[in-house]
């Protein structure tokens, strides 16, 4: 029998609040945390607007040591640093001490790409003939298991200490590799999340493929629009979210505070088959990857209440949205509350399914379905299969029974968990 | 730059490698970096770039093979210098 899985810890470094209680504020109140860049203004981007955590040296300080900070030049390892930390302390778990490690504590913690602005100083150095300049973390901030490395030392983790990477899918996935890994028996917690880098080395290359909105620059917390008829791209972000998944058994024995359950979800990926390519995803995939995510964890799709979308903010939401329909056959006013997040703090990228994951299980903790921004003006396709009273403008009340958030992502792969609350 | 000067310098380059239980009061001439203060190896990789930074020299391979102990240190900063 698979070990129920439970929420016990949260932790946060997104655009528009680092630590839980400066973000839920701003979730609640629909804050935005997409700024001007002048920096990629200065270096001629079309889209010079973005999602950037407000990281500041009481933050460093505070999470690192002056050695770790010491060339350090990687801001996905600072905001996973900032958010696994505070999961961990959350939770209300310790430090394993110096002499040895905890096997039941593992770390899952994705990323696309890790420490783009110090391998950008390092690629400098090596072209001048003056590699031996490259100190001693160049390798530790650049290798993608960077995070999970940094994290598993500060920690004491001796179970599995990974880094998973599937673009946009990443943090989601993430979620659903440490719940197996918890139901099957082989970890009691895991910390689990994702980090996405800032900067114009990972923006450039969306900047390029012309996906990004380009008429906001003057008015940044306008710009992101997921399910409107004027959404025109999606504004990038960055950041990371992590969460604390344990067994039930554990939480209880530790009288821990459980947020939610995960109880199931699904991973697939369409193949680049059908109108499936890299960039864009096969439909029936999404449909099958909701519908067996519903199917593992045991409910029924009249029991979903809640949905945090995908949702970009790009064309392609009309037809995320007629996905939904499809999977779970609900639409008009019985169709659940849906909102996306991105509208405040953009597309985080492989970070965005942690972030979003972290407020799906604040929804729980305060009672609420956070309000949607920027979608005053709901996209007629959309507004044609759902009722809008279901895509609200502002933050409702309505506690989440069981919500069902998926993540899709370039490759045209897919990943749909579903929470539920906690009953015992 | 006195020789006292220079070993004030070197210290602070040193002080933030230092694991928690070794103080910076501890450290002394005949300190062997990792044998006596617990320095990672790796980590006296990015002493040799502070000192070549803090001092303005350039160190060879086999001045950072022969760099063993703070004295050590010391001396190879002293000849960079003087021949500089």
């Amino acid at each position: 029998m698979d070990k129920r899985v439970v929420i016990t810890g949260l932790g946060v470094c997104a655009p528009n609040g680092i630590g839980l209680s400066e973000f839920e504020a701003a979730m609640r109140t629909g804050a935005s945390g997409i700024r001007f860049q002048p920096q990629l203004k200065e270096l001629n981007f079309g889209c010079q607007i973005a999602g950037k955590p407000l990281v500041n040296d009481e933050h460093l300080n505070k999470y690192f040591t002056s050695l770790q900070l010491h060339g350090l030049n990687a801001t996905g390892i600072v905001y996973g640093v900032i958010a696994g930390i505070d999961a961990w302390t959350d939770a209300g778990l310790s430090v394993a001490p110096k002499e040895g490690p905890d096997w039941d504590n593992g770390i899952i913690f994705g990323t696309g790409i890790l420490g783009v602005d110090k391998f950008r100083e390092s690629v400098y150095l090596v072209d001048a003939k003056n590699v031996r300049r490259l100190g001693s973390t160049s390798v530790l901030q650049t290798m993608a298991s960077g995070i999970s490395a940094y994290l598993g030392g500060m920690l004491g983790c001796g179970n599995q200490v990974t880094t998973n990477s599937s673009a946009c899918t990443t943090g989601t996935e993430g979620i659903l590799m440490a719940f197996d890994r918890i139901a099957a028996g082989r970890a009691k917690r895991m910390l689990v999340g994702s980090c996405s880098d800032s900067g114009p080395y990972v923006w450039g290359g969306f900047d390029a493929m012309r996906i990004l909105p380009r008429n906001y620059n003057e008015t940044p917390t306008t710009a992101s629009r997921p399910m409107s008829a004027s959404a025109s791209g999606f504004v990038p972000g960055s950041g990371a979210g992590a969460l604390v998944l344990e067994s039930l058994e554990s939480a209880l024995t530790r009288g821990a505070t459980v947020y939610a359950e995960v109880l199931g979800g699904a991973v697939n990926s369409g193949g680049q088959r059908g109108e499936g390519s890299m960039t864009a995803p096969n439909n029936e995939a999404v449909q099958r990857c909701i519908t067996d995510a519903i199917l593992n964890s045991g409910v029924s799709k009249w029991d979903i209440d809640t949905i945090n979308g995908h949702l970009t903010a790009t064309s392609k939401d009309v037809t995320e949205i007629e996905n939904w329909r499809m999977a779970i056959g609900r639409s008009g006013d019985d169709f659940p509350y849906i909102n996306s997040y991105k509208g405040q703090f953009g597309h985080c990228l492989a970070a965005a399914g942690s972030i979003e994951s972290v407020a799906c299980i604040l929804q729980f903790k305060t009672g609420s379905v956070f309000g949607n921004v920027n979608c005053e003006d709901v996209h007629p396709g959309i507004a044609a299969i759902v009722n809008g009273a279901k895509i609200p403008q502002k933050t409702v009340c309505h506690t989440p029974k069981i919500l069902a958030k998926a993540s899709f992502g370039f490759g045209d792969v897919n990943a749909c968990v579903i929470f539920g609350a906690y009953n015992d | 730059m006195t020789k006292e000067q220079r070993y004030e310098k070197l210290k602070e380059i040193i002080k933030i490698y230092l694991p928690e239980d070794v103080l910076i009061k501890d450290v002394n001439l005949d300190s062997h970096f990792i044998n006596e203060l617990n320095i990672n190896s790796a980590n006296l990789v990015d002493i040799i770039l502070d000192v070549e930074d803090v001092f303005g020299i350039t160190l060879e391979n086999e001045d950072m093979d022969k760099m063993q102990t703070v004295q050590d240190a010391l001396m190879i900063i002293d000849k960079k210098l003087a021949a500089s």
